[in-house]
């Protein structure tokens, strides 16, 4: 067998000096089949070329006394593992910080409400609040470090975020009460307020917070989840005569696998050996199983039902359709559409401009407030830092798209990007091309008309045994027709291919003739009573063709590529959103009249050429419609990179996914419709989040900045500020999973 | 009063300085290879300089639990990564062409800049 030289990188673990790299490159360069090796000891990583595997070098680098890990060499699925083991570790941290925050903020609001003032007059009220405030301080420290280490770190960096905002409001609340308590000399009398219970609570809220929102979030990556659990865990190859099982990830170009019936195929090959049924639903959304035999395709991740195969590796890692579908939607569900900018402009001043707000708001209090100004402005510059939230205007977009393009996924839409899914969203005229997308694309036998035969299936294999020594597709839709009822074919004698009228043959001493009017005329044939039968056939999209057995018509076989099942009802989807439905061909203009009519479509053009489907993208965008094209991504190119949107119809394993805008892995064009409704939806949760984010902002900083109380006598309180920027992003995350529920409505 | 005012006045022109005019000196990677730490809101270092005649090896090493920190974005690449937690998550970007790509987090709280000569 033939092996195959890769890179792979390992992360090394205990290398302390710079000695070390030497040990461990000549450890792995002695490892059989290592052609080179190289270590970074900045990152402690080591770069390995050749054939050895993995596992080879993990305990080349054991045998010299340290660890190492492969890099970006888990699977997805150990990735995702890992990844949800570290966020429900970090949820329970989050968890125990909010609630030793909250344990100290409680008692101290409670204290507050029923007390009322929390001043600073008598020494013993001083040493009870310096002890409240080193509490406060432990607090500040066990569950908000990380705010101040983000804060300080962030500054450093001459950058502002979350952190910097509640790291500065809690620390000058904190700060602020510490002064009343070491010296409230300093202070007027009417200021020696602490603020201690406000800095606990607030960190407590806002632990709580984002503790809540790693939950919600963990919810919106469920169609991811979705789609890595469909990859195996593990493949069973034969090396040297030997099966082996081994993780998928460590399956090589060319190893030839073994799968059971049972099992999910772990990468993307060609048969060997063995013929099985596989469900490839996940795939095409096709729920009957494919039957495979030697030469076939078998694409990672679906599911062998029956049979036992052999298989030779043609798409490992990354490369195999199922991990780029997961790729591409991974991508998809990062991108930001362009309604999202103007909020992605927003971020990247908020923190300053809460801050310079802020200071502003405390000279105001100082200028032109009553008594105890001082106290006022604290009050009002914290509880605007505090309320003020970024967050929730960075997360209004993602969340929305993430959840979105997820629930597209499931339904097998494939959307690219952001951009995509925003502009689907507005999409006025649709062009379909007729074969393939509103048709099944491979012709059928639809009608026989009995004339002289009495029996259809006796019709059937006749017609098909002479048919079979045809290279043309509508005889091959015979053949197929007669092989899908079991029908064994007969040997025929003497066949003979008239072009351009038909072909005839011999076949159990019946003479038989197979093909238009005209090899009728020719041959003599009377049709009396059946051409007009054989007419409004033909207005049926259908194309009728004569058959007849010693010298008289036995029948009328009509083929016809017919339109999918739900194609007309998915058709009238689209209308009923609005949106003008255009048919375009390659055929004539009587077949394309006929199949346009069934299909519920009143305009069409027929006998168009690759090029005037652009054309007529082109005009129709220049007459201010915004167009969808749908087509089968190859002879449709031109036009769908024209498009607005360009739809492709696709099987999943058609690597030319990525030229589309977005794929449709049913053929089924309700995939069309669902891709338009799931726009519709994201793009209206979209802007349910944006509006919240921008309201609760822009009312929330100048409501916490005092603007009432001059009529009103109102002031905000931190506590209540910290309350609100914690659940607003919650809000946000929430609201994007309504999506979830989405569900399009087929009529 | 007067002073107060100043002191504030003064606070609001280095808070605009110091976010927004300052120009932080950029980190030239060696061999176009660099490993870049995500941790406590920041990317360390985050304003880079790589040269377009070759290769690009960003090695992104995530130390920060919080979700935030978890997804990269480099919207002029059309790069969307999710970083691996206490592990290495490597990228590399070949073809470059001059210029300055910002990368970031979902949120754009992390932020960075590759600057390409």
């Amino acid at each position: 067998m033939e092996k195959v030289s890769h890179s792979q990188q390992l992360i090394i673990e205990g290398a302390g000096c710079a000695s070390c790299v030497g040990k461990i490159e000549g450890a792995l360069k002695a490892t059989l089949g290592v052609v080179s090796a190289e270590m970074n000891f900045a990152d402690r990583t080591v770069t390995v070329s050749g054939t050895a595997k993995i596992e080879e070098l993990i305990k080349a680098v054991e045998s010299v006394g340290y660890n190492a890990k492969p890099i970006d060499d888990s699977s997805a699925i150990e990735a995702l593992d890992e990844k949800e083991a570290a966020d429900w570790a970090y949820y329970k941290k989050l968890m125990r910080d909010t609630f030793i925050a909250l344990s100290l903020g409680v008692p101290l609001m409670i204290y507050s409400i029923v007390v009322g003032e929390m001043t600073v007059v008598t020494n013993l009220e001083r040493m009870s609040w310096l002890v409240v405030g080193i509490l406060t301080f432990a607090v500040m420290y066990f569950s908000g470090k990380h705010f101040y280490i983000g804060a300080w770190k962030s500054f450093k960096n001459h950058s502002a975020n979350m952190d910097t905002l509640i790291a500065l409001g809690t620390g000058t609340a904190w700060v602020y009460s510490m002064v009343v308590v070491f010296a409230p000399d300093s202070v007027p009398l009417m200021a020696r307020h602490v603020y201690f219970e406000a800095t606990a609570m607030i960190i407590g809220l806002i632990d709580l917070g984002l503790a809540l929102e790693i939950k919600a979030r963990g919810k919106t990556s469920e169609a991811i989840k979705r789609l890595i659990g469909l990859q195996a865990k593990t493949a069973t190859v034969v090396r040297d005569n030997k099966e082996v099982q081994i993780g998928i990830e460590q399956v090589l170009l060319h190893d030839v696998v073994k799968v059971k019936p049972g099992e999910k195929i772990p990468v993307d090959g060609l048969v060997l050996e063995g013929h099985t049924s596989i469900d490839e639903s996940m795939l095409t959304g096709e729920p009957m199983p494919v039957e495979k035999a030697e030469e076939d395709e078998v694409v990672a991740g679906t599911l062998n039902k029956s049979g036992m195969i052999l298989f030779r590796a043609t798409r490992v890692g990354k490369d195999t359709a199922l991990a780029q579908i997961i790729n591409m939607v991974k991508r998809a569900q990062n991108s930001k559409p362009p309604i999202g900018r103007l909020a992605d402009v927003i971020s990247a001043y908020f923190v300053p401009v809460v801050m310079i707000i802020s200071v502003l708001s405390a000279l105001a209090w100082l200028n032109f407030g009553p008594e105890p100004a001082i106290a006022f402005a604290i009050v009002s510059a914290t509880t605007v830092l505090i309320i003020a939230c970024p967050c929730a205007l960075g997360l209004a977009t993602p969340m929305s798209v993430m959840v979105g393009v997820g629930k597209a996924a499931e339904a097998g839409v494939l959307i690219r990007n952001g951009e995509a899914l925003q502009t689907a969203s507005k999409i006025t005229a649709m062009i379909l091309d007729k074969t393939g997308t509103i048709t099944e694309g491979s012709p059928k036998v639809t009608d026989i008309v009995l004339a002289k035969a009495t029996d259809e299936n006796e019709v059937l294999q006749l017609a098909a045994s002479l048919e079979s020594g045809s290279e043309h597709p509508l005889a091959q839709a015979i053949v197929e027709s007669a092989l899908e009822k079991n029908i064994e074919l007969l040997k025929i004698k003497a066949f003979n291919a008239i072009t351009g009228f038909g072909v005839e043959a011999r076949c159990d001493n019946k003479e038989l003739l197979f093909g238009n009017d005209k090899l009728m005329k020719l041959k003599g044939i009377d049709l009396t009573g059946f051409v007009g039968q054989a007419q409004s056939l033909a207005k049926e999209a259908k194309t009728p063709m004569y058959f007849a057995v010693d010298g008289e018509l036995a029948a009328i076989i009509a083929v016809a590529d017919p339109i999918k099942s739900d194609s007309i009802s998915a058709i009238k989807r689209l209308q009923a959103n609005g949106i003008r439905v255009i048919m375009l061909t390659g055929d004539n203009k009587e077949t394309a009249a006929a199949v346009a009519k069934k299909a519920g479509i009143s305009e069409f053009l027929a006998e168009v050429l690759p090029e005037d489907k652009a054309n007529k993208v082109k005009k129709l965008q220049e007459s201010g419609e915004i167009v969808g094209m749908t087509g089968d991504g190859i002879n449709d190119a031109p036009a769908l990179a024209l498009a607005d949107v360009g739809f492709a119809i696709g099987t999943g394993t058609d690597v030319a996914i990525e030229s589309a805008d977005i794929t449709l892995m049913r053929g089924s064009l309700h995939g069309l419709a669902d891709a338009i409704a799931v726009s519709k939806a994201t793009l209206r949760n979209i802007k349910q989040n944006l509006f919240g984010a921008f309201i609760y902002n822009v009312a929330g900083v100048p409501f916490a900045a005092g603007v009432l109380y001059p009529f009103f006598g109102i002031l905000l309180s931190p506590v209540i500020a910290g309350a609100a920027m914690a659940f607003s992003s919650l809000t946000v995350v929430s609201n994007a999973n309504r999506l979830r529920w989405f569900k399009a409505k087929e009529h | 009063m007067m002073v107060i005012n100043l002191l504030g006045l003064a606070l609001i022109a280095l808070i605009v300085w110091w976010f927004w005019l300052y120009k932080p000196n950029k980190i030239i990677a060696n061999n176009n290879e660099v490993l870049i730490e995500v941790k406590d809101g920041v990317y360390s270092p985050s304003s880079i300089q790589v040269s377009a005649s070759q290769p690009v090896t960003l090695k992104f090493m995530r130390k920060d639990q919080s979700p935030c920190s978890e997804t990269l974005l480099i919207p002029s690449l059309e790069i969307s990564e999710q970083l691996k937690f206490n592990d290495i998550t490597q990228i590399t970007l070949a073809n470059l062409s001059q210029g300055e790509h910002e990368f970031h987090c979902q949120m754009r709280m992390y932020r960075g800049v590759l600057k390409v000569v």
